[in-house]
């Protein structure tokens, strides 16, 4: 029994030395090398190309409902909904979803809300621009999704549907080699550009 | 129809796989893999082992039982003293005692459920020293375990079943080490985060927010967490989080990392016995119940979520998408729920809790069916080997002969040790779900009222008997009873398995083989296949089918009602 626990104790250093501290090391090594910009988060100027970010005004395109509606009002009532990745906006919190189930009443409230939330900006909302995501801060919309917000940022910007539409079209990503995942659209990268356009 | 080409792509790819990673890892496991031999036999210096010495199975399960409960201590240690190690720029404390305790048990019997948020609880060190550590370790050990019951078919008369600790080296340097680090070059290449500075705060003036993006070594943690069928991801948005999975295309890599040495291991299964064919029917009866549930669950992810219909969005054309990620879609996250949940890992690219009614059912009941479609690294093939065993004994009975499979005599040993290998898990499910919906600790837990408040508490100790981790979130689990309790479920899921599995090992390789003649029950064909599928499914039908008829059957059928 002792050999057992000597050879136990040995085998777990060895295993915490090469694949806790060397691997992540080796690991880091190599990404940084070779990929900087994505190993250290996408990081632009206004944020991470990867984490959405909260929209509230309707000059700009806004993306999934996690941190808007029900959600920013009080985050507190919901297991995680309404946060960004840290602390967002004074809010502290951690990734993931509501976890509302699919008879759950809170969620046919809260969905009901975000749909005044969008009528009342005149947007006439598809289904992701009611439902949170998984992560609680997805960086994407379809196009779809983005084009039903138009005559909002139509109105508040005053720059025609037309070349919003051009817009939008210009920084859809079409599904990844040809077949993975649908056509989607980057919220801040469709921001920045609309903020170029201005 | 880029599904069809999602699903045509992974069936192409794990088909190569399974031919050739399964003929590597038979070979890895004969020993006749040496190129790295140079980290490879200082380990053994340092160890004091002669790996050509090999080990009865009493003494193999004690190496792997006293390394398990070593590695538990450990990793509850490093998690206690976080505070006062190095790597942690966010300077966060020592995890509490309850949860350290679940944790480290959770990691180390490959089961991966978290009580906790990565980002806000565990440092850099934390997450890669103590909890991906034993995200190489788990699985290896797992992996040894099946090969050891692979050895006692595939020996005659022989005293020992292989040496625990070659195994689980080899698996860790020549399987899961190489793969992993060149799958985390793609999953950073793709955009997962891997560096060892802090959080990033950036000030956005178009919106005027300010963000405080969590960090840390992600990406090579992400490769071994699927790989390994671990699951346990750094953030707590798992593999929805797109620091962990990016891209459209790092989900694909990730179900296929997943299902990859599941899969593949009934190839070396039948390699090392001499039989390909008893393999492939192995192969035959994992993918034959795992296609019909990715089927299933699919198409009930593609319908809409009754609660936003009730709200007035009745037209959801592009499924539920409540609780998913609009890069990866309704019907892929669900094809990778159930990849995740058929094997143990328990990763989640959406919220599984946010599924509908049958879609949580495609879950729930994959892990309930054993985890052996095709299950976890080495514990699949150990579990649907008990299950074989099950099937000859019950072919045997039908035509009146002693039952055999792979020429070994299946006799009333082998039967107790396999019925006691198959019984426990279901029976470590029922009883503390009953306790927990029996106190008030456990009916604290779950977030949501009705049916799905008891499916998140069954969901919850299902994931965790069979070592899977995934979970309906809603269910409030850290607190000292489900920390406790599920501790216990995961425990009772792991060894009570993998003991009697490799008692089955010691007793069959000790055993000779009777020749083969025209009265022999044949075990690789499409009539064992469909026994062996007909024993998986009414095992697990009939335990589970009153536990599951309170759950997302009722929710199923209670049209127009919410809870």
């Amino acid at each position: 029994m002792l050999v057992h626990l000597r050879r136990s104790v040995v085998m777990a250093a060895v295993c915490l030395l090469v694949f806790g501290v060397l691997y992540t090391l080796a690991g880091t090594g190599v990404s940084q090398l070779l990929f900087s910009h994505q190993a250290d988060g996408s990081l632009g100027p206004d944020g991470s190309s990867l984490i959405g970010q909260s929209w509230t005004s309707s000059a700009y395109f806004h993306g999934r409902p996690d941190d808007t509606g029900p959600y920013a009002a009080n985050p507190k009532a919901h297991v995680s909904g309404g946060d960004n990745p840290l602390v967002a906006n004074g809010v502290p919190g951690a990734s993931g979803g509501t976890n509302l189930g699919p008879r759950s009443k809170v969620l046919v409230a809260d969905t009901k809300a975000l749909v005044a939330y969008w009528h009342a900006r005149g947007v006439d909302p598809t289904p992701d621009l009611v439902t949170t995501s998984a992560s609680g801060y997805d960086p994407d919309i379809t196009p779809q999704d983005a084009i039903v917000q138009i005559p909002m940022v139509s109105r508040a910007t005053g720059i025609s549907p037309a070349r919003l539409r051009r817009l939008v079209a210009s920084v859809t990503h079409g599904p990844q080699l040809g077949f993975l995942g649908s056509s989607t659209v980057d919220v801040l990268q469709l921001n920045e550009a609309l903020a170029r356009l201005r | 129809m880029g599904y069809f080409w999602t699903i045509a792509t992974l069936v192409v790819a794990l088909a190569v796989t399974w031919r050739y990673l399964g003929s590597y890892m038979a070979a890895v496991f004969d020993g006749r893999v040496r190129w790295l031999r140079v980290v490879e036999r200082p380990i053994y210096r340092a160890l004091r082992t002669d790996p050509e010495q090999e080990q009865t199975w009493t003494r193999y399960a004690a190496s792997l039982v006293v390394f398990s409960g070593v590695s538990i201590a450990v990793t509850y240690l490093l998690l206690r003293v976080q505070g006062s190690l190095p790597m942690n720029p966010q300077h966060l404390g020592a995890v509490p005692p309850a949860l350290s305790f679940n944790t480290s048990v959770s990691f180390v019997t490959n089961t991966n459920w978290q009580n906790y948020a990565g980002e806000t609880t565990m440092s850099y060190f934390s997450q890669s020293a103590a909890l991906m550590v034993q995200q190489f370790v788990s699985p290896a050990v797992g992996a040894a375990v099946a090969i050891a019951l692979v050895r006692g078919f595939a020996r005659r008369g022989s005293t020992t079943i292989g040496n625990f600790w070659v195994d689980i080296t080899r698996c860790m340097l020549y399987v899961l080490l190489p793969v992993s680090f060149l799958a985390g070059i793609v999953f950073v290449g793709e955009g997962a985060v891997q560096t060892l500075a802090g959080t990033a705060t950036i000030h956005d003036v178009l919106n005027g927010v300010t963000q405080t993006i969590a960090r840390g070594p992600i990406g090579f943690m992400e490769s071994i967490k699927q790989f390994g069928t671990n699951g346990g991801g750094f953030l707590n948005g798992n593999s929805a989080t797109p620091f962990e999975n990016p891209t459209p295309l790092t989900n694909w890599l990730s179900i296929y990392l997943v299902l990859a040495i599941p899969f593949a291991l009934t190839y070396t299964f039948g390699k090392m016995v001499g039989s390909v064919r008893h393999g492939a029917a192995l192969l035959g009866a994992m993918v034959l119940i795992f296609g019909i549930w990715v089927g299933f669950t699919s198409v009930a992810e593609h319908q809409a979520n009754p609660a936003v219909a009730a709200a007035g969005v009745t037209y959801q054309p592009a499924g539920n998408m409540v609780g998913k990620e609009v890069r990866f879609g309704d019907t892929t996250s669900a094809l990778f729920g159930v990849a995740s949940t058929s094997t143990s890992t328990g990763s989640a690219d959406a919220s599984y809790d946010s599924f509908t009614p049958m879609g949580g059912f495609g879950l729930m009941t994959g892990m309930m069916l054993g985890e052996v479609t095709p299950g976890g690294v080495g514990s699949g093939l150990y579990t649907i080997l008990v299950y074989a065993i099950i099937a000859v004994f019950l072919g045997g009975l039908m035509i009146g002969r002693t039952p055999e499979y792979l020429g070994k005599k299946i006799q009333a040993r082998e039967v107790k040790l396999a019925g006691l290998a198959s019984l426990v898990m279901p029976l470590a499910v029922i009883v503390l779900t009953a306790i927990a919906v029996s106190v008030h600790a456990g009916r604290a837990g779950p977030l949501n009222a009705g049916p799905h408040g008891f499916s998140e508490i069954l969901y919850g100790l299902t994931s965790q008997a069979n070592n899977n981790g995934s979970a309906f979130a809603g269910l409030s689990a850290n607190t000292a009873f489900y920390n406790v309790v599920g501790a216990i479920d995961m425990l009772i899921g792991r060894f009570g398995v993998i003991v009697p599995a490799l008692a089955l090992a010691g007793t069959l390789a000790a055993k000779g083989v009777v020749p083969e003649s025209l009265g022999t029950f044949r075990t690789d064909t499409p009539m064992f296949v469909g026994l062996v599928i007909a024993v998986i499914v009414i095992i697990g039908g009939l335990t589970f089918f009153p536990a599951v008829s309170l759950g997302p059957v009722v929710e199923q059928l209670s049209h127009g009602r919410f809870f």
